[in-house]
């Protein structure tokens, strides 16, 4: 076979169908078993409750009307709150340390190590870390008394602080990396040029260096809102159950309560929820960097 | 460039030990001799020890391996081959197929949890390691896709054409100039898959069922029953081996591709 003919045979393969051979597998496996879930998801919460657990052959809305129960509304208030929460505590500490760590030049390398390794050590030792410090024998009372300040130890666990105390423990390095990301590729030249005309470090600051670094903000800000909204494990085990988020409401529909439908519907509340901050991350990434021209 | 004020550089080091500090005292008293405070009162590998002999947590330890290098075999290979079509090759519905890579990235675990446990009792799929492979394979291959595209980036299309030119085909080149470059991005894709199948506890309680608890199962029950140091040795255990397999992700990552 001649050189020219293997090569355009070579280039004229890399279309359509040896792509699709490629993608097939993988592709399969995501539509089977991500995509056809959570429209079965879908379906479920549209169907009346089946005796135990599972659904019955119909048509209800009646899993959605539910959650106009003020008992539900608050859950959902509730969980709405808490990660707002989370994801502003989780910005204010998480953006000095990108900042710090994209102008950082000896250490950076194990300084961002450092951010990687906790994003994705095991949620639960971490979380379990949390009670080992704030229970009433833990760490942090002994400290306290040990050092008189207090008589009794304050009750730190089971409480809504151990809970936000968690989750921001959790997330923090999902808000720190992005935002490092955007920093990192910041043109040296620009502060320069600000600093050149004028402006000081604040004013550097606040119209130069932010501006940019705004898309892993929000990228940021949405990698901490998901999985705060769906989180069950941290209300579960720090807040004793106490406070209930609609992540442990889901998990008690499927477990000890058995009603799937109406957890399906719950799901799916906070699936609708994610999708809505998915897009507009998206709209605010396409549009242009804002101060910039 | 202006120099880090000395408020931020405490501010931020504050965060570091927020990060760390808690971890590192699980560590350090999982090698105290106290069994209720948290006062020093001697090195001991007791609680290691006691580890040895729990069958609940061998046997938990056991199903995470098994599943552990399944999902990540299957994970690897799906991954590697959805970069490589992604990157080298144009197809109708490309543009689909990468948002359909991002939907397990802002999925909420639960919500990925009780779907996947949905389809199983729909298709009356009993539950146990191979639910917990599917689900683990599910949630791993778009990490395994985004590791191995970053490497494929950062590779040179002209030395697989060279490799062509010179004669080798198809075959040879991938096995010869693609596969061998590749090799970093597709083992720390495989890594940090093992790592997410090996730490996962949410969605593998809801497909793991009765009879095949992976360890983060067994840990989670003994959390919530009470507070041993044996749960800070079995912690430990846990921290120590993923933290190494990020290391050598991390590592492989790092390294440059041949241009």
């Amino acid at each position: 076979m001649g050189l020219r003919r293997r090569l355009l045979g070579w280039l004229g393969a890399r279309s359509s169908l040896r792509g699709w051979a490629l993608v097939a597998p993988a592709g399969l496996w995501l539509a089977l078993f991500f995509v056809v879930p959570l429209l079965a998801m879908v379906g479920y919460s549209l169907m009346p409750r089946g005796t135990y657990g599972g659904v019955e052959p119909g048509f209800t809305l009646e899993h959605y009307q539910r959650f106009f129960d003020p008992l539900y509304l608050t859950i959902l208030r509730r969980t709405l709150v808490v990660s707002a929460l989370c994801t502003a505590i989780c910005l204010l500490l998480g953006y000095p340390v990108a900042y710090v760590l994209a102008r950082s030049r000896r250490w950076r390398n194990l300084l961002l190590f450092l951010v990687v390794l906790p994003f994705w050590t095991s949620f639960l030792v971490r979380t379990f870390a949390m009670i080992f410090l704030l229970r009433d024998t833990g760490l942090v009372n002994s400290v306290l008394l040990k050092a008189g300040l207090i008589q009794e130890p304050l009750t730190l666990l089971y409480t809504p602080f151990a809970v936000m105390a968690g989750l921001v423990y959790s997330f923090l390095p999902f808000m720190i990396l992005p935002i490092y990301a955007t920093l990192e590729r910041l043109d040296p030249s620009l502060l320069e040029a600000a600093s050149v005309l004028g402006a000081r470090p604040a004013a550097r600051f606040w119209r130069v260096t932010l501006p940019i670094s705004l898309p892993g903000v929000v990228a940021g800000c949405l990698l901490v809102f998901i999985p705060a909204l769906g989180s069950f494990l941290p209300s579960d085990l720090l807040g004793g159950a106490k406070q209930m988020l609609i992540g442990n409401l889901i998990q008690n529909q499927f477990t000890a309560a058995r009603n799937w439908p109406f957890g399906s519907a719950a799901s799916l509340v906070v699936m609708v929820t994610v999708l809505v901050g998915v897009l507009a991350y998206l709209r605010t990434r396409d549009r242009p960097a804002p101060g910039l021209h | 460039m202006d120099r880090t004020p000395r408020w931020l550089g405490a501010l931020v080091g504050g965060v570091y030990f927020f990060l760390h500090l808690p971890l590192l005292i699980l560590v350090v008293f999982s090698f105290n001799a106290s069994k209720f405070s948290v006062e020093w009162t001697g090195f001991t590998l007791d609680w290691y020890r006691l580890l040895l002999e729990r069958p609940d947590i061998l046997a938990g330890l056991r199903v995470s391996l098994i599943v552990g290098l399944f999902a990540t075999a299957i994970s690897t290979v799906l991954g590697t081959l959805l970069a490589l079509a992604l990157a080298r090759y144009r197809f109708r519905g490309r543009r689909a197929l990468e948002s359909l890579l991002y939907v397990p990235l802002v999925t909420p675990e639960i919500v990925v949890g009780i779907s996947l446990l949905i389809l199983f009792a729909g298709f009356k799929v009993a539950l146990g390691i191979p639910t917990i492979v599917i689900a683990h394979v599910a949630f791993s291959i778009s990490f395994v896709t985004i590791v191995v595209l970053a490497r494929l980036a950062g590779m040179d299309e002209h030395l697989e054409e060279a490799a062509m030119i010179l004669g080798a085909d198809e075959w040879t080149t991938f096995f010869r100039v693609t596969l061998p470059q590749l090799l970093p991005g597709v083992l720390s894709g495989a890594l940090l898959a093992f790592t997410l199948s090996f730490d996962d506890y949410v969605i593998t309680s809801f497909v793991a069922g009765s009879g095949s608890s992976t360890l983060p199962v067994v840990v989670y029950g003994m959390v919530r029953r009470n507070i041993e140091p044996t749960v800070n040795a079995i912690s430990t255990v846990v921290l120590v081996f993923t933290s190494l397999l990020i290391y050598l992700a991390d590592r492989l990552g790092r390294e440059r591709a041949l241009r």
